[in-house]
């Protein structure tokens, strides 16, 4: 039996090491203290609103958004903009329809039931434009990168110079937190760089924190009603379980007397 | 009172017993979910990532019907495996129930076929790199592989002809398992319930309660507390159980850095990986499953419960460890220390079917075994103190 035991200690042992080695390879994440995360998160209204102003004045020059569209800027949980105020987003873009009665295809303001406009018709052109890398689309980019929301917050401001004795080709940018390190975006936030209608000071951290917000709403637009209806749900199920408990036990006590 | 009504259950069932009535729950919650995601999504290669944001988007709780249905997979293996190691923990693979087991293991085949092609039909990365890798497998096979995977694939990648046809079986297994669920519960019938003793029971008799209310009550309660598990994965963490890159839609010419299954496949993955040849590996992993089949005349012992074991009971818990640590290794790279620790584990896995097991039948001296379920209650043997002893340590 001793011998099981041992190869059982020396197992836990090995495991336990390799687990430490795993996290020193990764580097730490910044952390931010999320409005959406835990039971009753909610999104910040204002910091959604500013963040998508980050996102059109900078982001979506070069990224998409494929699968959100403008009326799901008015919806409730999200940056509740005015059903107006969407309309007026909307109308600053330009949409290909058709084809009319003659059989030509036109061009028309977008508006309301249109998706996102995608700065680049397809993605050989998007490639051609940012020197062979493609910006990925934003629509679910906070859930499809492992460490998601911190993961794009610390490369936004993750950007450095690169350490001694490593040479960058021209257009390739050191970033501490990317994978592998390097990334073909440049820096993409400075500060100043957008001005905020509602008196936020636009730093560097404050414009990574509204931008990965509003990316976290994109990616998952219900993320509100989610969490209300969880909680209800739990709440409901603990009631429910703690009359059947009790329940059991008056039944089960008709045996128990019985032995 | 006829005996279909009564079902005479035995009355010293513990919560472990109650996973059979959660599975039932689980099939049906993933049958019911699962038609409803097919009223929207679109099997096709070029609109499948985007039919699932269409549910996940604009489809009336669609983000619920989807969370529930992918978390429930999770869930249902889960309580599989709690399941599956019930059953190795009281012998209750051994006869009379050997059938029972049999069809059992079929059902869990079933499951890895259908919960591998539902992983598929989202067509994110890790569906597309996990259908090939997975695929590919069967070009191990001398002779015909190639020409066997090209049939698989309908073509010569896994394309859009791969996902409808995935899409088509996804859809189909889950009644062939209704099926089986159905002669799993009619096989175990005739012998009725093993119970944490492991002795045969008369029927009816003092050792049995009619399965209504106490057992049907006891089955809620853990239901019950089985879905506040599931709601919190749902409603709080939907995504914790999936790989990132899956949200990342299919491409054929970008390879992730680590293609990782589903958790639940994690442990068969490494002994897959274990094993240098891929022939070899490929067999390794299939015996790994169908070894389990074998149980019944592999133990030799004649005592079911390893409360009556002593020996058995901690190679039984050896064992667990060996498979969570096969899980674990199989979610890392296979290099160095993984792949070392992998090879011990896996050697080990299939030591202790083939070698301890069949042996410990012969060299174990076990705990003389109660001649009912009411002695040890009442007292009165000279083994209830060592079995309460035990019971207090094993079964929480």
């Amino acid at each position: 039996m001793k011998i099981f035991y041992k190869t059982f200690y020396v197992l836990i042992f090995l495991l336990l090491g390799s687990f430490q080695v795993n996290s020193a390879e990764k580097v730490k994440l910044l952390k931010v203290d999320w409005s959406f995360k835990g039971l009753f998160g909610k999104f910040d209204r204002g910091s959604l609103q500013r963040g998508y102003q980050v996102y059109s004045e900078v982001c979506a020059s070069c990224h998409s958004m494929k699968y959100v569209s403008y009326r799901n800027l008015a919806e409730p949980g999200g940056p509740e903009f005015t059903k107006d105020q969407a309309k007026a987003i909307a109308a600053n873009f330009e949409v290909l329809d058709g084809p009319n009665n003659d059989g030509e295809m036109f061009t028309r303001a977008a508006k309301l039931s249109d998706k996102f406009v995608k700065p680049y018709e397809n993605m050989k052109a998007a490639q051609a434009a940012n020197g062979g890398a493609y910006p990925p689309d934003m629509s679910v980019l906070a859930k499809a990168r492992s460490g998601g929301v911190d993961y794009i917050y610390s490369v936004l401001l993750g950007y450095e110079d690169p350490p001694s004795g490593i040479t960058l080709d021209d257009g390739v940018y050191y970033n501490k937190y990317m994978y592998g390190n390097n990334i073909k975006m440049a820096q993409p936030l400075s500060d100043g760089l957008v001005e905020y209608n509602d008196g936020t000071v636009a730093t560097e951290e404050q414009m990574a924190k509204d931008v990965v917000t509003f990316l976290m709403w994109a990616a998952e637009p219900h993320l509100e009603s989610r969490h209300k209806m969880g909680f209800k749900a739990i709440l409901y199920l603990i009631i429910l379980t703690i009359l059947v408990y009790f329940s059991m036990k008056k039944i089960w006590s008709r045996i128990e007397s019985e032995v | 009172m006829s005996d279909h009504e009564y079902v005479p259950t035995p009355k010293n069932l513990n919560y472990w017993w109650t996973f059979g009535g959660i599975l039932t729950f689980c099939l049906i919650t993933q049958i019911v979910t699962g038609l409803t995601l097919a009223m929207h999504y679109i099997a096709h290669a070029d609109l499948a990532f985007e039919s699932v944001e269409h549910i996940m988007r604009d489809v009336n709780y669609g983000w619920l019907i989807r969370y529930i249905h992918s978390n429930g997979a999770s869930m249902f293996f889960l309580a599989v495996y709690i399941h599956i190691f019930r059953s190795l923990f009281y012998g209750s693979y051994k006869s009379p129930r050997e059938i029972i087991w049999i069809i059992g293991i079929m059902i869990y085949l079933l499951m890895m076929a259908a919960a591998f092609m539902g992983y598929v039909l989202p067509w994110g990365q890790m569906s597309f790199w996990g259908a090939t890798v997975i695929t590919n497998l069967f070009s191990a096979i001398p002779f015909v592989g190639e020409g066997i995977v090209t049939w698989l694939w309908g073509g010569y990648s896994v394309d859009n002809p791969t996902l409808t046809r995935f899409f088509t079986l996804h859809y189909l297994i889950p009644f062939l398992i209704l099926g089986l669920v159905v002669l799993h519960i009619w096989a175990l019938h005739v012998p009725g319930n093993n119970n944490p003793i492991g002795i045969d029971v008369k029927k009816p008799s003092k050792d049995t309660v009619p399965f209504h209310p106490y057992i049907v009550i006891k089955d809620a309660f853990a239901l019950l507390m089985f879905m506040i598990v599931f709601a919190f994965f749902v409603f709080y963490s939907p995504n914790i159980l999936g790989h990132a890159d899956n949200y990342i839609e299919a491409n054929p010419m970008v390879t992730p850095a680590h293609i990782v299954p589903e958790w639940y496949l994690l442990p068969f993955y490494a002994i897959l990986r274990s094993v240098p040849d891929k022939l070899m590996g490929v067999i390794a992993m299939l015996s790994a499953i169908l070894i389990l089949a074998a149980l019944p005349w592999l133990d030799t012992s004649k005592i079911r419960s390893a409360v009556f074991r002593p020996l058995y009971r901690q190679f039984y818990w050896i064992l667990v460890i060996d498979v969570l640590v096969l899980g674990y290794v199989g979610a890392m790279p296979a290099e160095g220390l993984y792949l070392l620790i992998a090879r011990v584990a896996t050697t080990y896995y299939f030591t202790h079917f083939l070698i301890i097991l069949p042996l410990l039948g012969f060299k174990e001296k076990t705990i003389p075994l109660p001649l009912n379920i009411n002695e040890p209650i009442l007292g009165g043997s000279p083994m209830v103190s060592a079995l309460k002893k035990d019971k207090d340590k094993i079964i929480q």
